[in-house]
Formats: C-alpha cells, structure tokens, sequence
C-alpha cells in the first residue's frame, strides 16, 4: 500500500485556530459595542464599521504589496478595527477612523511582519497617534450618552475622568461628590469612547474570554487591583476608586487591550508584572499628569517592556540543572 | 506537590472490549535485527536455513542489546538490508513459514533463583519495553544497588495515548502473570515497594487488580488522573513517588525503575515457559478500520499489510505504529510489526491543519509537562542560537506533542524542538 501521508507525531490537533481565537475576542467585544450603539447612536455603529472596514482593506493590501500570503481570513485586523472604533468618540470625522486604522494595520501592525510579531497593540498605538494629532476631537467635549435625540440639551460633555467633583463643605465636614452616579458608571451612561463606558458590558465579555480561556485572568487582575489599591491607598475612598476603575478606558485596557497575546509577556508571572506595570502607570498619569487618562500610555509602554519582561520571568523547565557558568 | 502540565484528550478507546485473539498466522514474516534502543543484533542464521519458533535468529555481543527470536517455524528465504520506519537501516531475517509452529528444542522454562540468573533469563527472552521506547529490559534490572540503590517499582499501566488498549487488556486477561511477574522482579533486586500505576479511565482494571493484591502489601496499587502524558517516564515517577528526575539522571538515580504492565508481565510468561519474546499483544483502531478493530496476538515480523487486510483498513490514508500523539507514520505498509509496537492505527485522514503564524498565545508553554517554552524555542532554532537553546533545556523535550497539539496556529512545535536538539552538540 503506497500513497500514506508520513507526518512527525503529533498526529491530532486540538480544534482550534488563530481565526477561532479572534471570533471568540470579537463575540466577547460585542455587548459593549452594542451599548456604544445605543448610548451614542447610528454614528457610533458608522465610525466602528469604518474602522473594521479600513482595517480590513489595509490588511489586504498590505498582504499583497508585500506578496505574502493572505491573512484577512485570521479575523485579527477585525478585531483591531472593532477595538479601534470602541477607542475613538462617536464624533471624530471618518477620515480620521480611516487614519487611525492606518496607523494600526500598516504602521504599528504589518510593517513589523504582521500577526504576532508586532511589538505594540495597534489599536492602542493608533488611539494614542489620533490623540495627539486630533486633540480637539479627541478630548474634553466628548459626545455625551443620547446626544444624537432630543432628550438631551448639551450635546456634549466632560467625561467622568475630565469632570471635576462638586466639593462642599458642611458642618466643618468637607465633602466631595461624585459628576457621575456609580449606577451610570456601571452602565454606562457618561461621556466618553463609543466602546469603554459601559462597565458592565466590557466586565462581562472579559469574564467570557477567561471563561473560555482565551484569556488569562492574571493580567486584569492585577492591572485593575494594582490600580484600585493605589487609587484606595493616595485617596482613602472607597467611591472614589470604584469611580476610577469604572472610569475611561481601564476596563475596556484591562481585558481586551492588556491581554493581546503578541504585545504582552507569555507567562503568568510575566502577565502580573505587566499588569502591575500598567496599573501603577495608569494611576500615576490620572492622579499627577497633564492628561485625564492613563490607560493607553501605560499598556504602550509596557507593551516595549514586555521583551525584558519576557526574559526575566521564562520558565523553570521541570527537573532541569541549574545553568552551567560559560567562564573564559 | 505541584501537578504537570499537560492535556485532556478524547480517548477513543473503543477495543477495551475486545478480548484478544490470536492473530492468523501470517504466511511469511520480516524479522529486523533492530528493533530495540541501542545496538542491532547480528544476524545469525543463513540463506536457506530451517528454523524453529523461539530459535535465536539474531545475537550480539553488545551491551546495550536484546536477542532477537524466530516467531515462526520455517524457511529463512532471504536476509535483505531493510529500512525501518524510524528512518534507521538495518539487516532484516525473511522467514517463510511452514505453519506447523514447531516449538524450538531450546525453549524450555529457565532456572532462576538470584539476581544474575534473573537478569541472565531476561536478556534471553529477548524482552525490551513494551510499552513504546524498546528499552532492553535485562539493562534496566542491571543497575548497581549499591551506587543507585532502588526502593520503589513503578509498573506503568497509565496508557494514556488514545486508543491504545493492548495494556489494559494485558490486566484484564492474564492478572497473573502481570502480579508473579512484579513479585519476581521484586524478590530478585530486593525492591521493597512498588506503585502499580493505573490511569482512573480504566475502573475495571484498578478493580481487579486490587482484588487480586488485597493479600499483597508490597504492591501499592495507585490511580493517576487521566491527563495526558500521564504514562511518560518521568512524569509517571513524579506522580507515584513525587521524584524528579533530573536532567540527564535516569530513574535508578532517584531510587525508582519503571517497567510497563505488559513487560513485567512477560518477565514471568518467559520464566513459566521459557518461550521468548516472538509474538505481542496489538490493538488494531481507527477511523479507517472498518471491520475486526480490536486486540491481537500479532507475531513479531507480521507485515502491516496483512494486519490492514485483515481489519478492513485498506483505504487508510494514514497509518501508525502506536498512538495518535507519539507514533510514527509508516509510508510503506510493508514494514513488520517488532517487539515495542502497541498498536496499530489506520487513519482515513492523513493531512494536518495548515500552519499559520504564532500568535504569541503561550498555549505551548501552559501544557508542556516539563514547563519548557517552545514559543522560544522555536525563535532560538530559526537563529540557530545554540546557546539560547541550551539555557531553554531543549534536550528534556521528550516529543509528547502536547505543544503542537494545543498550538492554535497549528505549527509544528514538536518536531522543531527534535531538531532543535540536533543542534546542540553531544558532549
């Protein structure tokens, strides 16, 4: 009998692949997306399609510029336009999606060799990219939630990280008080970027990927915990860093941008480190920079740490000698 | 005690039922002179010769080595150059067979009542490790006791590898010989204890062999969760006993040997009748099998073919000596059936999925067993970075296959570990 297929063992593969992996993330991103939708409207869903439009040209073209083989059918450049759209306000002009997505794919992604071998998130990269060029439709007058019907007045607004706390002082007693209810928090209803207001949403997909382990929860974990600890230890208020973890982009960081396989470290320990990373960061730019917000700047700069990261915290092969001196 | 890495595995064990029988003795057989770790046998019948079953066809006067038998009564018609399916060359005995099946005047049950006359008997069964690596058998009962002495036999009857059922039914069909065997090896090296290691997917066979050693305190009868891959050496010394073994040690160097159920079983068939090892039990599966799947006394030299014949499986498009995880592929099914073959495994499918880029995902180094880092690795082999491979420890690998199997990417970790080892130069 002739004809047999010779292969090196294993002979089974689990039932799994890289566009498996990305349909899972994009699954666990829609609820989210979905309250962008609702809270910022039609013009939300149009900058997300945008994005996960472009992102997809981009990468095709790339792919055939570059004359390697196609990989549009992995779902990763989905994934990064989706997360892209989720990080922009639901009022930037289009061509400013579309410039972003070109940073993501292009820059940040295929000229470093495409999936898996870039060294920053895309998304991240392309929001930070937008921030500075586009600052004015980036920051402060945020779309507030319903802005596009008549329930609301002010069609913007400050985000929960950019208002400033009412302060009072009663009986001797200073008190301060929250511009956004935690209820609204949770659910989203504030200011901000089409896909990280709602905590709820986010706090439930990311509880989908580490179920389905696509995730690990190390890096969630112990961004937010770190975080949270922080903000607890430098404010004393419980409110005050349950507002700041629900706040801007920590959540929507914590389990969807910190967790990207290629940009972070492989192993748990490393996983803790660079969410600690990123927790300390994110609290040091909140409580004492210039910018409200910290997530992006913090995952990006660990995302460069992850390679020494990486180093430092490899494995101890099980019963294995300790390294043997090289001396000259 | 922390516990290894490793996977879950869909175990299609669908011959456990099926009580072995005697395969239908093959017409003419292929003998290799190689067909255990370590030397090949020189071949020590001619051309033309008449031969006996259990007659020593193939001897050598190296130490690492097993002798080789007869498994057939009949005509030596040729002695050819033949090209194993692990790529290695050797001489091969073909024998026609008479179909009388007689009995070699030799056979006869051997003398044993010390330590030497044991080890002395077990190298002349010819008996290397059934369950896969072919180890000579008579080199593992040589160590020295007092450099590494031994308390603990570990008997592996984990058969993790999906499938495979040829060990489980050794249990089930000849208890006896698997517990005198154990006994002897036992009293003969003075090892006080052993852990008999049974996988928990197979109740019946921890069943009965509690029964059958509730008299015996020596034999410790031990469940190990089914998790893939339980029944390699040095995790199944680490579940039993809790011992490492180091980087480059072998289980002696920890107080342990480790022997499968089937060898330590045939250890005693051989001192009850002193037939050697010619013929083993084969479990036939697969998707391809499409009549007669089960478990065989198959003997040594049968060709594949006739087994496929025999059981349907002439479309396969994949075929296997041993399991799914660690078997190597046959590309030619003329090759015979030898002494470490546990099964026999035809698939209807033989392509994998295709290979995409890594995505960085860590997968592979969340179920490697040995906590190795094939994503690095596999980094440290394209820069030909032979320093960096030996700081990841890419010799320990021991091609379980857990990281090509959970890689979503589907890319070839495995064997880029093999190579990776071929890189690093042996001292």
């Amino acid at each position: 009998m002739k004809g047999l297929y010779v292969s090196p063992s294993p002979h089974r593969a689990a039932d799994n692949s890289t566009a498996k992996v990305m349909m899972m993330v994009i699954i666990a991103l829609i609820p989210a997306a979905m309250a962008g939708c609702v809270f910022f409207g039609a013009r939300a869903a149009l900058i997300m399609s945008v994005c996960i439009v472009s992102c997809v040209v981009f990468e095709a073209l790339c792919r055939i510029i570059m004359k390697k083989e196609q990989t549009v059918s992995d779902l990763s450049a989905i994934v990064t336009g989706l997360l892209l759209g989720m990080n922009l306000p639901a009022t930037v002009p289009v061509y400013v999606a579309v410039i972003g997505s070109f940073v993501a794919i292009v820059i940040v992604k295929q000229l470093f060799g495409g999936i898996g071998q870039n060294f920053a998130n895309p998304a991240i990269t392309a929001r930070i990219v937008l921030m500075l060029s586009f600052t004015s439709y980036m920051s402060n007058n945020w779309a507030v939630p319903y802005w596009y019907s008549d329930l609301v007045d002010a069609k913007t607004g400050a985000t929960p990280l950019a208002a400033e706390w009412l302060t009072y002082t009663e009986n001797g007693v200073n008190y301060k008080m929250a511009p956004f209810t935690l209820g609204e928090m949770f659910f989203g209803e504030t200011g901000g970027c089409i896909g990280e207001t709602c905590a709820a949403a986010l706090i439930a997909g990311g509880l989908f990927l580490i179920i389905i382990r696509v995730i690990s929860p190390a890096t969630p974990i112990a961004f937010i915990g770190s975080f949270a600890l922080l903000t607890f230890l430098y404010t004393g208020s419980g409110t005050e860093t349950l507002y700041g973890v629900l706040a801007g982009g920590l959540l929507i960081g914590a389990f969807f941008m910190a967790t990207d396989y290629a940009t972070t470290p492989i192993t748990t320990k490393g996983k803790i480190i660079f969410g600690i990373g990123c927790g300390v960061i994110t609290f040091v730019i909140r409580s004492f920079g210039s910018y409200p917000e910290g997530v992006s700047f913090s995952i990006l700069i660990m995302n460069l740490l992850t390679p020494y990261i990486d180093k430092l915290t490899r494995t101890v092969p099980f019963g294995a000698k300790k390294a043997e001196r090289s001396g000259k | 005690m922390n516990k290894l890495n490793g996977i879950k595995l869909r175990h299609d064990k669908g011959t456990k039922d099926c009580e072995t029988t005697e395969f239908p003795l093959p017409k003419s057989v292929v003998v290799p002179m190689s067909q255990h770790m370590g030397a090949p046998c020189e071949c020590i019948v001619n051309k033309g010769d008449t031969v006996t079953v259990g007659q020593k066809i193939g001897d050598t006067d190296a130490f690492m080595s097993a002798p080789i038998h007869s498994p057939v009564s009949g005509t030596v018609t040729d002695i050819t150059d033949f090209l194993l399916a692990n790529g290695a060359t050797c001489k091969a005995v073909v024998i026609e067979s008479d179909g009388e099946q007689r009995v070699c005047p030799d056979v006869a049950p051997p003398e044993i009542n010390d330590t030497q006359s044991l080890i002395a008997a077990v190298r002349e069964s010819g008996l290397t490790g059934l369950g896969g690596a072919g180890f000579p058998t008579h080199i593992k009962l040589n160590y020295d006791p007092v450099k590494t002495p031994v308390d603990t036999l570990i008997i592996n009857a984990a058969e993790c590898e999906p499938y495979i059922t040829s060990d489980y039914r050794e249990m089930l069909e000849s208890p006896t010989d698997v517990i005198e065997g154990i006994l002897m090896v036992q009293k003969y090296l003075g090892i006080p204890l052993c852990k008999f290691c049974i996988e928990d997917n197979k109740p019946e066979a921890i069943k009965l062999m509690k029964e059958k050693t509730e008299e015996i305190r020596s034999i410790d009868i031990v469940t190990l969760k089914s998790s893939y891959p339980q029944g390699a050496e040095k995790v199944i010394v680490y579940s039993a006993t809790g011992r490492i073994v180091e980087e480059g040690e072998l289980p002696v160097h920890q107080g342990v040997i480790v022997m499968n159920v089937s060898t330590v079983a045939s250890i005693y068939r051989y001192a009850r009748t002193g037939m050697p090892l010619v013929s083993r039990r084969i479990t036939i599966a697969g998707d391809a099998v499409t009549k007669n799947a089960g478990n065989y006394f198959v003997p040594i030299g049968t060709r594949v073919s006739e087994l496929l014949e025999y059981c349907g499986a002439t479309e396969a498009k994949k075929v296997l000596y041993g399991g799914p995880m660690m078997g190597i592929c046959l590309y030619d099914t003329e090759q015979p059936i030898i002494k470490n073959n546990n099964a026999v495994l035809a698939f209807k499918e033989g392509k994998m999925p295709e290979t995409t880029a890594c995505i960085r995902c860590g997968k592979c180094v969340r179920t490697c067993p040995f906590n190795l880092m094939p994503v690095a690795i596999e980094s440290a082999y394209k820069a030909k970075d032979v320093e960096e491979l030996k700081r990841l420890k890419v010799t320990l690998c021991m091609n379980c296959g857990c990281c090509s199997y959970a890689c979503p990417a589907h890319r070839p970790l495995a064997e880029i570990n093999q190579l990776a080892k071929m890189l690093i130069p042996r001292k």
